[in-house]
């Protein structure tokens, strides 16, 4: 018997996602992803001045905030050859590298543990054995029998009262939770650490963008100015701040983040052979030592995986107006050239056009179009982006630092390297990414200093900063790889106005919608085979799909093979 | 769902804390809200017999930006605000269920607290075609608001998408994005401005309302007085490099290097009405101009559609009166009170328009 399962909204991810799936035997057969909003971004910022557009774009996301921005103002230094101060490189660097770190833990702890971790079996626990657990994978040092206790009668005290909040509803007792009682309680104890803990890291924004959400950027370098003899500047006592929270974020992430990633994944190895999906997969790359420009100077290298076949690394190029198109045969959009062309996003166009089922709805029409997000594909392939990417094409490239952090993870777990490739390999590959980018911020922020030291503190250029200077036209494509995976945006500059504005984002490629020609994309095709236990409370299905941290929002309803509602079993 | 609810003082009890320790709890959250010391006892009082009430935060055209400055707040601490003060039942963000049993958890709190519990809306609405430009469970947006409205004692707006509409609602707003007092009536409704709100701010005006159980004042666009009474320009620690016609020319110049005034790189402090120069961000770490870049203006009205941004703002009054420090040190008395002048004409220039559209009606942005 096959179900329409209906998953709407999905939570604990940023934005509005849907999933319909089809069971059959036990196992997901069939998958459609649909966001389920939209803003028209790429409309709104037409005929403006492209030095704002970062901050437009920055707004498309207030998770992993800063990315856009980046990836804004690299656009328009593309288009107008605008080569920015090693200062004010370093500088991006280190505000992307808290954006990574922040931004992974928060996922970890907060978006997806709960898939893993059964916070009300944490009750159960021996603070005890809970102690000896923690200190036998860490040096932590919050880990006395005493801390754990207080922390269990926390949770006592909140379930007893009744009013169960953010956790009232889960799949609490589903029998996919394996962990035992005691890792429960240490995982519950660092959700409530880590959600203290990410608050100060991104004070590095704060010292260097002003704010954080959404910290400020600047085409043609950063905002900040240098100045070691000025209370109003980036001084000592600020670049020391900085410091602080870099060496207390590595701390943080080795021996809190990573000792309980690999003690859950221990636990769920055979998440190792569920959830691949795809078998393309695309990096821009990120993180350059001797300028954007140098794409051989990347700490993450850019290139592309055909096939799982690691001993390829192919060469992306996305000025080539053939390699990246944008489809909509299944998204809510209308193109000149008509519903089955593809348009290089410097050629892109926008048009909103709803066809789907008038709200309230309770089914998409999947045979037509059924979401916002467009089709985006390499050289016609569907490629998957993010963590589990980054560290195929860094391995793949041969760079030792990724060798060294998947044989390590692969030992530890004594796991196939076949495991890379599935729902466990992408949530592990998150953290060893985290563990590289604590230690290149480390090196980033002495880079920085000794630079200062050399006398060079420059933060900014004016090389075509006033616009009586540009060209009547220009067109660049800025690149980034964002926590969620490659991000481009594409610019067209007309008589000093932004003509045409095309972004192309991790969960376009990662959550879209079929192609024209039926092929899937990562998220769906990523959940063919899945199990599920129980219709009733898909557990597995967000355990797949919050493994590429979604950036939209979702909502699940099950329905049965006609369509019709089936109630949910109570869990609380 | 709950049927008795314990009182923050039930709580701090079970905790193990004494009567005395919950005294100076109450003492210093009467302290950090600025209040007299003879309102100690009235904190108390509240903090006793309050239960932690419900909390629906709901979700609409955002980018989470607001979810994400929420949990850096500081004082309080989120999870104490998540496990001791408030019983937040949805969030899309942070929620264990998705689907049903996300929807399962809204209603229950809906049906169960039926006009008690507080709804915090984040995100604007799409109003053009019938709402299909932001569906949740496959109901329009817009019809998930109204249904949780309607119990709703109060509703905070997050932001400027949920207060004006924010960067959805920019020339041409292709999806009607409106923000909610313009489509919920007959409840009050507290703009908590900016693009992100400061995260202090956020949690201060739940903090305020859990511990009075009133409304905070609230200024003519429905903003909390406590936190957008003053300008930017007004609070800057670089104010007085604009008085005394100090500026950066272009960025990191000399001038930059000196901390001097942003005016000319586009600064928009001298039309924004919030707490960044004194509350400032992440734990008073800094805030745009302490940084270096001019204010955008994220917490009006229209600030999308005010730009450039780094083009100065035309004609502002007060602009470079003096112009050296002797000039300053001799024509102190005069030079000040013309500054004190031509702040007061700026002032009254907003002051005017917003008296004269009457009603508590924010600038929106119509287009």
């Amino acid at each position: 018997m096959e179900k329409r399962i209906v998953v709407d909204p999905i939570t604990r991810i940023e934005g509005h996602l849907r999933v319909e799936i089809e069971v059959k035997d036990g196992k997901i057969s069939d998958a459609y992803s649909s966001g389920t909003m939209v803003r028209g971004i790429e409309i709104i910022l037409k005929g403006r001045d492209p030095r704002d557009a970062w901050a437009f774009t920055e707004r498309v996301c207030g998770v992993c905030t800063t990315v856009h921005a980046l990836a804004s103002v690299r656009t328009v230094e593309d288009a107008l050859g605008i080569v920015i101060p090693p200062n004010a490189e370093l500088i991006r660097n280190l505000m992307y590298c808290t954006q990574m770190m922040q931004d992974h833990v928060v996922h970890f702890y907060h978006l997806h543990a709960l898939d893993w971790v059964d916070v009300v079996s944490a009750l159960n626990a021996d603070p005890k054995a809970t102690s000896a657990l923690a200190q036998s994978i860490s040096k932590w040092p919050k880990s006395s029998v005493g801390y754990f206790s207080d922390i269990q009668k926390r949770i006592k005290k909140f379930v007893d009262s009744g009013q169960l909040g953010i956790f009232a509803n889960g799949y609490w007792g589903h029998p996919a939770y394996k962990l035992p009682a005691e890792a429960n309680l240490m995982a519950v104890a660092h959700y409530l650490e880590a959600l203290e803990w990410q608050k100060e890291i991104v004070k590095i924004h704060a010292i260097f963008g002003g704010k954080n959400p959404h910290p400020n950027y600047l085409v043609g370098g950063v905002p900040a100015s240098i100045n070691l003899n000025e209370v109003n500047a980036l001084n000592a006592e600020k670049f020391a701040y900085v410091k602080k929270l870099l060496d207390d974020a590595k701390v943080f992430i080795d021996q809190v983040y990573i000792p309980d990633l690999m003690a859950i994944a221990g636990f769920y190895k055979d998440w190792g052979a569920i959830g691949g999906g795809l078998e393309n997969y695309l990096v821009y790359g990120d993180l350059p030592t001797n300028g954007y420009n140098d794409v051989s100077s990347y700490k993450f290298p850019r290139g592309i995986i055909l096939g799982r076949d690691l001993g390829t690394v192919h060469e992306v190029n996305t000025k080539d107006p053939e390699q990246i198109k944008e489809y909509i045969a299944h998204s809510y959009y209308d193109y000149k050239s008509g519903n089955e062309s593809g348009l290089h996003p410097w050629d892109g166009e926008t048009k909103l056009n709803y066809t789907g089922p008038k709200p309230p709805y309770e089914q998409l029409n999947v045979e037509d179009k059924y979401s916002w997000l467009k089709t985006p594909r390499w050289q016609g392939n569907a490629m998957e982006v993010g963590p589990l990417s980054r560290m195929l094409v860094g391995y793949a490239s041969g760079h030792e630092e990724f060798k060294e952090v998947v044989h390590w993870a692969l030992k530890t777990l004594d796991v196939p390297v076949e495991a890379l490739f599935s729902t466990l390999g992408r949530t592990a590959a998150r953290g060893l990414e985290t563990v590289l980018v604590s230690n290149w911020a480390q090196e980033f922020f002495n880079s920085l200093i000794s630079n200062i030291k050399n006398g060079d503190s420059r933060l900014h250029t004016d090389y075509m900063w006033e616009p009586k200077d540009w060209p009547a036209e220009a067109k660049g494509v800025g690149m980034s790889e964002a926590p969620r995976g490659a991000l481009a945006h594409w610019i067209v500059i007309k008589d000093k106005k932004i003509d045409n504005y095309q972004l192309v984002v991790p969960s376009t490629w990662n959550a879209s919608p079929r192609d024209d020609k039926g092929q899937m994309s990562a998220y769906e095709a990523s959940l063919i085979g899945t199990p599920v236990a129980d219709p009733e409370q898909p557990l597995e299905l967000i355990r797949t799909i919050h493994s590429f941290d979604p950036c939209l929002a979702c909502a699940v309803h099950v329905y049965d093979e006609k369509g019709s509602y089936v109630h949910q079993i109570q869990t609380f | 769902m709950a049927k008795k609810r314990k009182t923050y003082y039930e709580i701090a009890i079970e905790k193990g804390y004494s009567r005395r320790d919950f005294m100076k709890l109450s003492a210093m959250m009467a302290a950090f809200l600025g209040l007299e010391s003879s309102s100690i006892g009235q904190v108390a009082k509240a903090l006793e017999t309050k239960t932690r009430p419900p909390v629906l935060w709901l979700h609409g055209q955002e980018c989470t930006c607001c979810s994400e400055s929420f949990i850096r707040s500081s004082h309080p601490l989120v999870a104490d605000i998540l496990l001791d003060q408030i019983s937040l039942d949805y969030t899309e963000t942070l929620m264990a269920p998705s689907g049903h049993q996300a929807e399962k958890s809204l209603h229950d709190t809906m049906n169960a607290y039926h006009g008690e519990y507080i709804l915090l809306v984040e995100g604007s609405v799409p109003t053009k075609e019938s709402g299909v430009y932001c569906c949740i469970g496959g109901k329009a947006f817009e019809d998930v608001l109204h249904e949780a409205a309607e119990g709703a004692k109060a509703i905070i707006a997050w932001g400027n998408c949920a207060s004006a509409g924010c960067v959805q609602a920019a020339n041409p707003n292709p999806t009607g994005a409106t923000p909610i007092h313009k489509l919920v009536k007959g409840k009050p409704v507290i703009n908590v401005q900016g693009c992100p709100p400061i995260a202090e701010v956020m949690a201060g005006v739940i903090v305020h309302i859990l511990v009075f159980g009133n409304m905070p004042e609230l200024d003519r666009l429905g903003r909390p007085k406590a936190f957008y009474s003053r300008r930017v320009h007004d609070t800057c620690y670089r104010r007085p490099n604009f008085d005394a016609g100090l500026f950066v020319q272009s960025f990191d110049d000399e001038n930059a290097k000196r901390g001097y005034c942003l005016y000319k790189v586009g600064c928009k402090g001298p039309v924004t009405y919030n707490a960044c120069g004194v509350t400032e961000w992440n734990n008073g770490t800094s805030f745009p101009i302490k940084s270096g870049h001019p204010c955008i203006g994220c917490s009006e009205a229209n600030f999308w559609d005010n730009g450039p941004f780094y083009e100065h703002l035309p004609n502002f009054p007060g602009f470079g009166i003096e112009s050296n420090a002797d000039k300053v040190g001799l024509g102190l008395g005069i030079a000040t009170g013309v500054g004190l002048a031509a702040h007061a004409v700026s002032t009254n220039i907003r002051k005017r328009k917003l008296i004269q559209e009457g009603e508590c009606e924010p600038e929106e942005n119509e287009s």
